[in-house]
């Protein structure tokens, strides 16, 4: 019997978008289950639909049918307003193309969902600063992203996702831009820092090399989940 | 957030330049070209602003401004005086008149004949001589502008500077004598040809003989004297047309906006200044907004409501309005006050400010409704498309 709790609940998801009056499926009943301290892996080839699943997870995107409950809460059913507090408190986002705002130093970057969670700027960038020394970036507190190279663009990125500490972390392709070792101490930096029991992460990506730090990994093919691993070697 | 909107809007400067000149130019466009029409507007009726003693002018009920004369009989000037209510009425004469210069050349004059007892409607501002040296023989007091200008001396070489006019020098006015005993400081007045000041019966001697001389009779109320009461009185009992000094302003410059191309000239080269600002400071302001709809997607994603991205939005906005006002208010004040010996006609009273501030900000406000509703519509999820 599995004791872990569940942290997000996909039931019969399914999102069709309208493309000048075509309809095209992108996820066509999905379920899926993740688990509180879990890491899970989401993968498949392009098109298949794993952003499409981490947007609705992460509430960004409403499904077309079907329930997704994170932390118990469906988000659909929540008020506009109650959502985005929702998602600014909960959730944090490791991208692939960092999306840095290219104006802000790395502690303000840093800084931003606090700002957003209503803490003062003062107090916000104290803590980014902390943040920023967690993840091996104390000394680059004031580099612009552009002064930055995209492993450290990235570990900012990881610290702005773990600021205001939400339980869910959504990265996409977070190893994508990066080279081999660059990568692994991404992926070193985010199961050391970001996982713990209280969390859970959802990495969507293509690369192999880092599959070996998930717990599971859901491949996922033309809108399904056609299986889900516990390891790469169980992948089809 | 408002830290982060700015350093937005901030970050690149070029981009950042790119919005606040456009609308600094606007700015200008839409307060200097209104201030040069202001100040020649303001010149029509600089005379009357002058004049600056009587509260009411009487004259002939076909005047339609100031330099429209249309003489009346002397004995108007005695059935104004026995009005109730009037302390004192004084005639004025105001013609065109040609005065030959000492190279033989002829220049029109605005000639004023002033109350030969009082020298009511004399000049304010002497700068050389005294108002009652008019009482001296053939005595002329001139414009300080005129006596340099249109009425100086010729040049002794081709390209040499001509000799202003000064105190002692003389000029004929239709084969008459004039003796300059004083020069004046005066407005400029729209035509801005010289003004002469001389007694109300030397000018008459100057002007062509006519039956009916008397421009205008200029009429001091009583002290607690309804004005406008004593306008209907007098307009009741002469039969004349009579306007506070307000009025007589307002009537001279309706008629130079109804009947001369003026407001339109300048209507359009204001319209063009908005429309070219609007064009600029709204295109870089949308693409700027564009460029960074990422950065809005990644705030939304993180949730960042619609209301603080468009509070985001309408700062930045106000800034580079603010600036940019603040640049082109700052450009066309710094023009007028270079230009202020020049012949150009510059006012820059609040009210144009206020219009031109208003200006600034519908055009930001503009811009800024544009790139909410980009924002607004903005599905955060494209900050998961590479």
């Amino acid at each position: 019997m599995n004791a872990t709790p569940l942290a997000i609940r996909c039931r019969d998801i399914v999102k069709t978008y309208d493309t000048g009056g075509q309809v095209v499926t992108a996820l066509n009943g999905v379920n899926l289950d993740i688990n509180m301290g879990e890491l899970m892996m989401l993968v498949g080839p392009s098109g298949c639909g794993k952003t499409t699943l981490i947007s609705i997870i992460a509430g960004i995107l409403d499904q077309t049918s079907g329930d997704c409950e994170l932390f118990g809460e469906n988000l659909l059913t929540l008020r506009s307003k109650d959502k985005l507090r929702f998602r600014a408190e909960n959730i944090g986002f490791v991208f692939q193309a960092y999306n840095l705002l290219p104006a802000l130093n790395a502690a303000e970057n840093v800084s931003v969902p606090l700002i957003i969670n209503g803490v003062k700027r003062g107090e916000a960038e104290r803590r980014a600063a902390q943040m920023l020394e967690k993840v091996g970036l104390g000394e680059r507190t004031m580099s612009l992203p552009a002064q930055l190279s995209g492993g450290q663009q990235q570990r900012v990125a990881i610290a702005r996702a773990l600021i205001h500490s939400p339980r869910l972390i959504v990265c996409d392709e977070p190893t994508s831009a990066l080279d081999h070792e660059s990568g692994q101490n991404v992926m070193n930096l985010l199961k050391a820092v970001a996982l713990d029991q209280q969390r859970v992460l959802v990495i969507v990506t293509h690369d192999a090399r880092i599959f070996n730090f998930a717990d599971r990994i859901a491949e996922m093919d033309d809108g399904h989940i056609v299986n889900v691993a516990h390891s790469a070697a169980e992948l089809k | 957030m408002n830290h982060i909107a700015l350093k937005m809007l901030m970050g690149d400067k070029g981009k950042y330049l790119g919005i606040v000149m456009g609308l600094t130019f606007a700015s200008l466009i839409m307060t200097q070209q209104p201030a040069i029409f202001i100040g020649l507007m303001a010149r029509s009726y600089s005379f009357i602003s002058d004049v600056g003693l009587p509260d009411i002018w009487v004259m002939d009920p076909k005047v339609q401004f100031i330099d429209d004369i249309k003489p009346m009989q002397e004995t108007e000037l005695y059935r104004v005086r026995g009005i109730t209510g009037v302390e004192w009425a004084m005639p004025l004469y105001k013609g065109l008149l040609k005065a030959r210069l000492t190279d033989g050349a002829f220049q029109t004059c605005n000639v004023v004949g002033l109350d030969d007892t009082t020298l009511i409607g004399g000049p304010a501002v002497m700068l050389e001589g005294k108002l009652s040296d008019l009482r001296r023989s053939d005595a002329v007091i001139i414009d300080i502008d005129g006596a340099s200008e249109k009425l100086a001396k010729p040049a002794a070489t081709p390209d040499g500077k001509k000799t202003p006019l000064k105190v002692g020098d003389s000029l004929e006015l239709n084969d008459r004598r004039a003796i300059v005993v004083g020069l004046a400081k005066v407005t400029r007045t729209f035509q801005s040809q010289p003004v002469i000041y001389t007694t109300y019966s030397r000018a008459k001697s100057y002007a062509p003989v006519e039956r009916k001389m008397l421009s205008f009779v200029l009429v001091k109320a009583k002290p607690g004297q309804d004005k406008a009461e004593l306008v209907k009185r007098i307009v009741a009992i002469t039969g004349l047309e009579a306007y506070t000094q307000d009025d007589f302003k307002k009537l001279t410059y309706s008629y130079f906006l109804k009947n001369t191309g003026i407001p339109i000239n300048f209507g359009i080269t204001i319209a063009l200044g908005f429309i070219v600002g609007t064009a600029i400071a709204g295109q870089t302001f949308y693409n700027f907004t564009l460029e960074n709809l990422r950065q809005f997607g990644v705030l939304k994603a993180m949730g960042a409501s619609n209301s603080t991205l468009l509070r985001m939005i309408l700062l930045q906005a106000v800034v580079v309005g603010s600036i940019g006002y603040g640049l082109g208010v700052g450009i066309a004040a710094l023009f007028g006050f270079l230009m202020r010996h020049s012949i150009l006609a510059f006012k820059m009273p609040w009210q144009l400010l206020v219009f031109s501030g208003g200006g600034v900000g519908l055009i930001c406000v503009m811009v800024a409704l544009i790139s909410i509703m980009k924002v607004i519509r903005l599905e955060p999820a494209i900050v998961f498309k590479s």
